[in-house]
């Protein structure tokens, strides 16, 4: 068998079932916002059909030579203040195959934990130079890599005097509409994480450490930036050729 | 000792928070600049074949409250069922139809709206066809894993009773929840799409 009919032999699988006891469960009351948003209903369970297992691509000429460079992609004057990191990682799925040529976006607040949003009650300023928005398109090996400023933490409406630890939303989208994600970063060492209604939803100790960014000394700019290396791993395409299904017309 | 699978786990998911916007349309949220466009605010293309319609809807708590900081994404087929995607084996999709939108609930009303157009039918894992529907992801502050539902055509009543996925619904009453009312306007269709989180007419969703 050719490369080539291997891999399209793989392009044409299903998806492991999303492992949900993984992930966090929709109602978390320590998270008040998720009482009246989590449905009571079981979800439906549904096999893969052609409307999940295909998804959006984007073609590489749509990411502008700064997208991925939050320092300087709102900068009006100079460069936005904070600490200077690298943020970079490959885009895997659970088969430990890279996942090439997707969308990855992310957003955050600034230095001091503000977002630049019109509803953001929080005190600390806004930086006239980050926006707080970057994206950016896998390579061939599923690597992306971004440039930003590590946010700050920043105290929320939730119960009285919850903090949420300094973190980076991510939003992927994989191959396949049933490999879409969104989640959040955090950042080694880190004590509120653990503190945390949203991050501590997450059940499993091991589920959550996947969240947490390992600083690498390794990988940091001299003079300039230091690194945070995150993996994101989206669910996994079966492979056994022997799939008891009727191809479409 | 058996070998092992050597699987990973999939990355746990997080609830994207009350800023989303910022992230998927910054346009909107009033940060210019960065990018050109908003991703996914335009599908169809001047040529693309079908007829165009438009949803509009809320999505909405279980307090009835429309959610004004959510973000809806849509993926459905073009008019002759194909979807735009190296995925797609069947056949080559429209070029001027994306099939993929994203549009954030508003800010003052948590409206959601997109033009777009109205599907082909898509064959289910067993070759029947299934209804003709879009696939809907919805996130939010306060969804901590993305939920996904579809919403189908309350003009295609005959393939909706034969579709193979809602015939799977235990409370065949649900059924509604996914059907959205068409209504016409100097010849233009819109269709009425609320997704109910929660409480009476909640949402059917799915775990695909």
């Amino acid at each position: 068998m050719s490369e080539q009919g291997i891999e399209r032999m793989h392009d044409a699988g299903t998806y492991y079932r999303r492992d949900r006891g993984w992930h966090p469960p929709p109602l978390t009351p320590q998270y008040k916002t998720s009482l009246l948003r989590s449905p009571r209903f079981a979800l439906l369970s549904l096999e893969n059909t052609i409307s999940e297992t295909t998804g959006p691509v984007f073609g590489h000429d749509l990411i502008g030579e700064l997208d991925n460079d939050l320092i300087r992609n709102y900068a009006k004057a100079g460069e936005a203040i904070g600490p200077r990191i690298n943020v970079y990682g490959r885009v895997l799925d659970e088969n430990g195959r890279g996942v090439a040529d997707t969308l990855v976006e992310i957003w955050q607040a600034n230095a001091g934990g503000r977002y630049r949003h019109k509803r953001e009650g929080y005190t600390a300023p806004l930086d006239p130079n980050f926006g707080g928005c970057g994206r950016t398109i896998t390579d061939a090996e599923g690597r992306y890599w971004f440039r930003t400023i590590k946010p700050g933490a920043y105290p929320w409406p939730n119960r009285v005097n919850d903090w949420r630890p300094a973190h980076i939303h991510f939003s992927v989208f994989g191959h396949a509409f049933a490999q879409r994600l969104v989640s959040q970063m955090y950042f080694e060492g880190d004590p509120m994480i653990w503190q945390c209604p949203i991050a501590t939803g997450v059940p499993d100790r091991a589920a959550l450490e996947q969240l947490i960014a390992a600083l690498d000394r390794n990988n940091s700019t001299h003079m300039d930036s230091l690194a945070y290396k995150f993996d994101i791993v989206l669910r996994g395409r079966r492979s056994t050729p022997f799939e008891n299904k009727t191809e479409g017309a | 000792m058996a070998q092992r699978l050597d699987l990973l786990k999939e990355t746990p998911s997080q609830t994207a928070g009350p800023y989303i916007h910022i992230g998927a349309t910054p346009n909107h949220a009033g940060i210019s600049g960065v990018y050109p466009e908003d991703l996914g605010g335009a599908m169809v293309g001047r040529s693309a074949k079908g007829e165009r319609i438009t949803i509009v809807g809320h999505v909405i708590d279980g307090g009835n409250e429309p959610l004004k900081d959510a973000l809806v994404e849509i993926w459905q087929a073009d008019a002759a069922g194909l979807y735009n995607s190296p995925q797609e084996r069947r056949g080559k999709a429209d070029p001027h139809f994306t099939g993929f939108g994203r549009q954030p609930t508003d800010g003052a009303t948590g409206e959601f709206r997109f033009e777009t157009i109205k599907p082909g039918r898509v064959p289910f894992v067993d070759g029947r066809l299934m209804a003709p529907h879009i696939t809907f992801w919805i996130i939010a502050r306060g969804i901590n894993v993305g939920l996904h539902t579809r919403m189908y055509f309350s003009d295609e009543a005959a393939a909706n009773a034969k579709c193979p996925v809602l015939a799977r619904l235990e409370q065949q009453s649900r059924v509604k929840t996914l059907i959205a009312q068409r209504s016409e306007k100097g010849g233009k269709a819109t269709y009425a799409f609320n997704i109910r989180l929660q409480g009476e007419g909640e949402t059917v969703f799915f775990d695909i």
